[in-house]
């Protein structure tokens, strides 16, 4: 029971929970979208391409204002996303080598930066490095609330544009044929997901935002075939693995919060796959075993 | 051996290494796996110093290549489950694995010099393990002996398994049907990228490394066709980018792998703009004059239909081009000029005349 009450009641365990269930709700939800128009590895190249653009942000305002990084953050990865676009428009390059040309220029320029920064206020550095690679059990009270301000609208324009989104995603053909900016929709969600993105960063850190983004939408892909009830699998494994890992890394040991909460992820993407409901592996193995043991009774 | 020549002759080594890496694995379209691997050696490096009790070459390498095979594994597990697509597989895999391994070093290495920050931070660079750092003239010269030991065995991989490697990345039926194993052919390969990104994080970190394995071969695809130009094409970019961006970053003090990344992305983005057949004002050229030597031909034909009929003197007037083709004027004074350069009309005074070489054109475009 001391769980609960230090949930309610300790204010760093109840930031860190608060902040991670935000996560994980905020990437379950966008997530399952990235997942369904296979761009899983866009959420992992973004967040990399962020970096130039947190430490532009930190010159020029010289502060730690953490709505001014994650502006300047989801900025630089906008610019980022816009350059993928060009590679794969006008070049015969593939999204995987796109990809991974954008994420490694865009971070290699970043780490030139952050050197900047770190030659000219030495002592103010370290705030900045947390930002990119994850801070959960340092969250405050201010960034939790910006984080969840940020989720909030991106889910109400998730709710606003869902029928847009769903058609867009599954067939974005069918949506050019009845008239949907096919353009336009994909460009908002790529947008959303950027928000999730900079939360991420905020919360697990550059390297394990592409688990948050990817884990919870394909994990829940296995329960059903409805993308209503998906979405809510994945906001629902999120929070749990968000909350999780938080409890576990706060109270258990001095393990950092991030990868616990993906390791708890990993877990339930596993379990998942062996036992969803709708596609798991293990129900289908006995499947096709009864089937074969029915016809060789015959 | 000077700090810098030995830093510049690092910088020379890992790039090279990379770059012999990187042009089968750009080839066979599996950018993104190397990423996914220089992330999810953590566990098995962390694994391997576990086992000797310390940092250790040989047990780290050996830990860091299983975990990336496992890695590639796993993936090619996930994904021919049809359960989830491959993209989303590497995005859940490697950090999966990434954060196995930094909770490996909280468990087993927390009496190390290792600060909580360290972990949080979740860049292999500032990692314990990273016993070479830039500038550190004592280490310089056992990184250097293992990179250089790398692009041994990169070139020797890439000259012995050659033609198989060729065959199965460009055709991998007929490699299937003479014979070779395409699976052991790709985690060698694997394997190697794996090896050489250990080997070079700990000079450049782990995601510049990528940087380094990536960008050159990508960058010479966009400059030829030729597997054997695009080898030494990568290395040039590698090692040159390499010296380059080591020097930048000495001038104005700034983060080596950093710079190198940077000077890597700069001359991408160069070759994206300006590579003479498939760079992006080339393409734009091209099609400009294409639309331009289409308005000749639209011109020619026009000409030729009404030769030697009675409106012949009123339709092959500028004006009356103009008027009815609804050219605007400057597009139908370039399609006159163009066809005056390819030498398909002449022109008197404001009437057009086809030439010889005009009529031939003009039959062949309408028949086409």
């Amino acid at each position: 029971m001391s769980i609960l009450q230090d949930l309610i009641f300790d204010y760093t365990l109840r930031n860190v929970a608060l902040g991670c269930m935000v996560l994980g709700i905020v990437s379950g939800v966008l997530g399952s979208f990235a997942v369904l128009r296979r761009q899983g590895l866009l959420g992992d190249a973004l967040a990399h391409a962020a970096l130039p653009g947190v430490c532009v942000a930190f010159i020029l305002t010289g502060l730690k204002t953490p709505v001014a990084l994650m502006i300047g953050a989801a900025a630089s990865g906008w610019i980022g996303l816009l350059a993928i676009n060009q590679l794969l428009r006008r070049s015969k390059i593939d999204s995987g080598a796109a990809l991974g040309t954008i994420l490694t220029v865009f971070f290699g320029f970043g780490v030139v930066l952050l050197t900047v920064i770190q030659k000219s206020s030495a002592g103010t550095q370290a705030g900045l490095d947390k930002f990119l690679f994850g801070q959960a059990a340092g969250l405050v009270e201010e960034q939790v609330l910006t984080m969840a301000i940020l989720s909030a609208i991106a889910l109400a324009i998730v709710v606003a544009l869902f029928k847009e989104f769903k058609v867009v995603s599954f067939d974005s053909e069918f949506a050019q044929s009845i008239a949907i900016p096919v353009h336009l929709i994909g460009s908002i969600l790529s947008f959303l997901l950027l928000i999730a993105i900079v939360v991420g960063l905020n919360t697990v850190g550059v390297v394990l935002v592409s688990a948050m983004l990817v884990g919870p939408g394909a994990a829940a892909r296995q329960w059903t075939d409805s993308l209503k009830t998906m979405i809510f699998i994945a906001a629902l494994i999120g929070t749990l693995s968000g909350l999780t890992g938080a409890i576990l890394s706060v109270t258990g040991s001095k393990i950092p919060t991030g990868p616990v909460i993906v390791l708890v992820l990993s877990a339930m993407v596993l379990i998942s796959v062996l036992f969803g409901k709708a596609r798991g592996v293990v129900w289908a193995a006995l499947r096709s075993r009864r089937r074969h043991l029915a016809e060789s009774a015959k | 051996m000077t700090a810098a020549l030995a830093i510049a002759l690092v910088a020379l080594a890992t790039s090279s290494a990379c770059a012999l890496c990187g042009v089968f694995l750009i080839l066979r379209r599996l950018a993104m796996m190397a990423d996914a691997i220089s992330h999810s050696i953590l566990p098995g490096l962390v694994a391997g110093y576990v086992y000797s009790q310390g940092p250790n070459l040989v047990t780290g390498f050996l830990g860091a290549t299983a975990s990336g095979l496992l890695t590639v594994f796993l993936v090619e597990t996930l994904t021919k489950s049809k359960r989830v697509k491959e993209d989303a597989a590497i995005g859940i895999v490697f950090p999966a694995l990434f954060a196995l391994g930094v909770f490996l070093v909280t468990k087993f290495f927390d009496n190390l010099h290792l600060d909580s920050d360290a972990i949080l931070f979740g860049v292999i660079e500032y990692s314990p393990f990273d016993k070479f750092l830039f500038g550190d003239y004592d280490l310089g010269p056992k990184s250097l002996w293992v990179l250089s030991g790398l692009v041994v065995v990169n070139a020797l991989f890439l000259k012995v398994f050659y033609k198989e490697l060729k065959i199965s990345t460009f055709d991998p039926q007929l490699a299937r049907s003479l014979g070779f194993s395409p699976s052991v052919l790709h985690y060698s390969l694997m394997a190697l990228v794996a090896v050489t990104t250990v080997g070079a994080f700990s000079a450049v970190g782990a995601i510049l490394s990528v940087a380094l394995i990536i960008v050159p071969p990508v960058t010479a695809s966009l400059l030829t066709y030729r597997l054997k130009t695009m080898i030494g094409l990568s290395l040039l970019m590698g090692a040159s980018c390499g010296i380059c961006g080591y020097f930048l970053a000495t001038i104005w003090d700034v983060s080596v792998s950093g710079m190198i990344a940077t000077t890597l992305g700069f001359a991408f983005a160069l070759a994206f703009l300006f590579a003479p057949d498939r760079g992006v004002i080339a393409q734009v050229l091209r099609r400009r004059r294409q639309q331009t030597r289409f308005l000749a031909e639209m011109l020619v034909v026009h000409l030729q239909s009404h030769e030697g009929t009675k409106e012949e003197a009123e339709e092959s007037r500028v004006e009356h081009l103009i008027a009815e083709l609804k050219w605007p004027e400057y597009q139908a004074e370039k399609a006159i000029g163009v066809g005056e350069q390819l030498g398909w009309v002449v022109r008197h005074r404001d009437r057009l005349a086809l030439t010889e070489d005009g009529r031939r054109t003009a039959n062949v475009v309408s028949k086409r």
